[in-house]
């Protein structure tokens, strides 16, 4: 590719062809794009991915459902707490088993604040690409407590491993609610502060409007899933159109642009991110004691208390560490809304301890696939403007 | 729902069917696809949500045959308006190439370009059939069963052999 691009280059002494990455400020993560430019225009750009493939998908098949757990966390490394909630769900689509309510309410609240933070990132990065620099600092001190909130719940910041199949690791510490209390009122004032920033700055405007816009009926062909495809005028959020976790029972609308460019996917992120907030305050109103994992030795492991002073308990945990669960039979596409779309783990079991075959479907594949057609005709700063509201995560693009 | 009118409108193209947790799968014939994608999109399954290949090495290798071939090419659509979601299954054998879907849904062209990469199905009238996350010299394809979890010979990756592939590149 490089070399028809030269010689093209050669024999037309107008087009110049740059490397943006894969080490660039802005390709957030190692992305390498290709643009073949005629001064600042963008002839064509050619993304060249696959430098954070990991083969994720090939470990799985060696691994047991619960040990497949850390490597969801690496693939959108801002929510892994989302993809955490994703595999589980779908490893528990397999099973056929329903986990306990507060597990799922405690789920929800997690993902939902992770969501927020990865709109932070995203929104915020965004800002800090096109240049400006103040928002991204009044979001982040707010991604700081979402990550304390996460360090209490699962003991880690970034790679929360916090889900296990059939409910949770653990419970909630003390100290958590109140946080999040905090956390409630502060985020809200935080993202009023960014709006007043950026959504009437005349700056802001010139940088994002018109620029990437995209019709619903080409974001669908595209495969837009998640925030992108809202933002282009289609209500699709799989937490109200395929509820699961009992998203059903909460109260939240869903933001939807109208010409689907850099500007109304800003727009979205920064309403979606009130819209968890709501969700969050219903979750607290309603957490009720109870349980986080399924009563059932032959999927959760025994509490460890049990472990050490009762045989049963012992010859549990021992089966489910040694031989794995009893998986039945058959496939399963489970998908939940992911901070980037529609996050679908495909897993095919043929009853044994590993997965057949594990299948990650990552949200912004199809999104950073359409990267030419959005930039197309543009100058080098919109591309920067459409990468980063595209929200390209290399962890979970290349896996 | 969609099934019966499959059923309807393109008689025998559904070889198989099951439904697991909820999940509608069929399998079809590799010669009845496009037919049968026309058919998807006209009743509003236009989100391709995701294309992938799972790999069965102890499956017979005819190929034309209709029901076997080393790999399932596995798509899943969703219906934004209904909601429905339906999987195809095509099985191919090895080196036996699948219609292309790039021209009808954009989605396409990077999954089956990722499915050749990764399982070394050639997807005939493709654009750009080229490798997506692998490098263009990768010896063999790393999502077949037969490739080893820990990569193989590290010096098989410098480029001079490809023992994963019969030698083949590309």
């Amino acid at each position: 590719m490089d070399s028809i691009a030269l010689s093209r280059q050669q024999l037309d002494g107008d087009h110049m062809i740059v490397n943006m990455g894969p080490s660039h400020p802005t390709t957030h993560g190692t992305l390498r794009i290709i643009l073949e430019l005629e001064g600042e225009t963008i002839l064509k750009a050619t993304p060249e991915m696959g430098y954070l493939h990991r083969g994720v998908e090939k470990l799985g098949e060696s691994l047991s459902y619960q040990q497949f757990i850390p490597l969801t966390d690496r693939l959108n490394y801002c929510s892994s707490i989302m993809n955490n909630v994703g595999y589980t769900c779908a490893v528990e689509k397999l099973l056929g088993i329903q986990i306990p309510k507060r597990a799922q309410q405690i789920r929800v609240l997690v993902s939902e604040l992770a969501r927020i933070a990865d709109h932070i990132v995203c929104v915020g990065v965004n800002a800090v690409d096109i240049g400006a620099f103040t928002a991204f600092l009044y979001l982040f001190r707010q991604r700081e407590t979402v990550y304390d909130l996460f360090e209490m719940a699962a003991g880690q910041r970034l790679h929360t491993s916090f889900t296990r199949i059939g409910g949770l690791f653990r419970d909630i510490p003390e100290g958590f609610v109140p946080l999040c209390e905090r956390f409630l009122v502060e985020c809200a004032a935080s993202v009023d502060e960014c709006e007043r920033l950026l959504t009437h700055n005349p700056i802001w405007h010139d940088r994002t409007k018109g620029i990437g816009a995209i019709s619903p009926e080409d974001a669908v062909n595209w495969g837009y899933t998640g925030p992108c495809l809202r933002a282009a005028g289609v209500p699709q959020d799989l937490r109200k159109a395929q509820p699961y976790l009992g998203y059903e029972t909460y109260d939240f609308d869903i933001p939807v642009g109208t010409t689907g460019d850099v500007f109304d996917r800003y727009l979205v992120r920064m309403e979606e991110m009130r819209q968890s907030l709501r969700i969050i305050r219903q979750v607290l109103d309603r957490l009720e004691p109870g349980p986080v994992n399924v009563d059932d030795p032959k999927i959760a492991l025994p509490p460890k208390e049990k472990v050490y002073t009762r045989m049963e308990s012992l010859i549990h945990h021992f089966k489910l560490i040694m031989h794995g669960m009893e998986m039945p039979v058959g496939e399963v596409y489970s998908a939940t809304e992911a901070a980037n779309g529609e996050l679908g783990f495909y897993i095919v079991s043929d009853g044994g301890k590993n997965p057949y075959r594990i299948r990650v479907r990552p949200p912004c594949l199809p999104i950073f696939s359409s990267f030419h057609d959005q930039v197309k005709g543009g100058l080098i700063a919109d591309a920067v403007a459409v990468l980063g509201a595209m929200n390209i995560i290399a962890g979970e693009l290349d896996r | 729902m969609i099934i019966e009118h499959i059923d309807a409108q393109l008689p025998g193209a559904v070889t198989d069917r099951h439904d697991f947790r909820g999940d509608q799968t069929i399998v079809v014939a590799k010669a009845n696809l496009l037919a049968l994608v026309d058919l998807l999109y006209r009743e509003g399954f236009q989100l391709l949500v995701d294309i992938t290949a799972v790999d069965w090495p102890e499956r017979p290798n005819a190929e034309g045959a209709a029901a076997a071939g080393r790999f399932d090419v596995v798509y899943h659509w969703l219906n934004l308006a209904s909601q429905e979601r339906l999987r195809v299954k095509v099985a191919v054998a090895d080196g036996e190439t699948v219609p292309t879907l790039a021209g009808l849904f954009k989605t396409a062209n990077w999954f089956e370009r990722e499915v050749f990469d990764l399982f070394g199905i050639r997807f005939e009238g493709h654009p750009n059939m080229k490798r997506l996350l692998t490098w263009d010299d990768f010896p063999g394809h790393a999502l077949r069963k037969d490739f080893p979890l820990d990569g193989g010979d590290p010096f098989c990756m410098e480029g001079c052999t490809a023992p994963y592939n019969n030698g083949e590149r590309g």
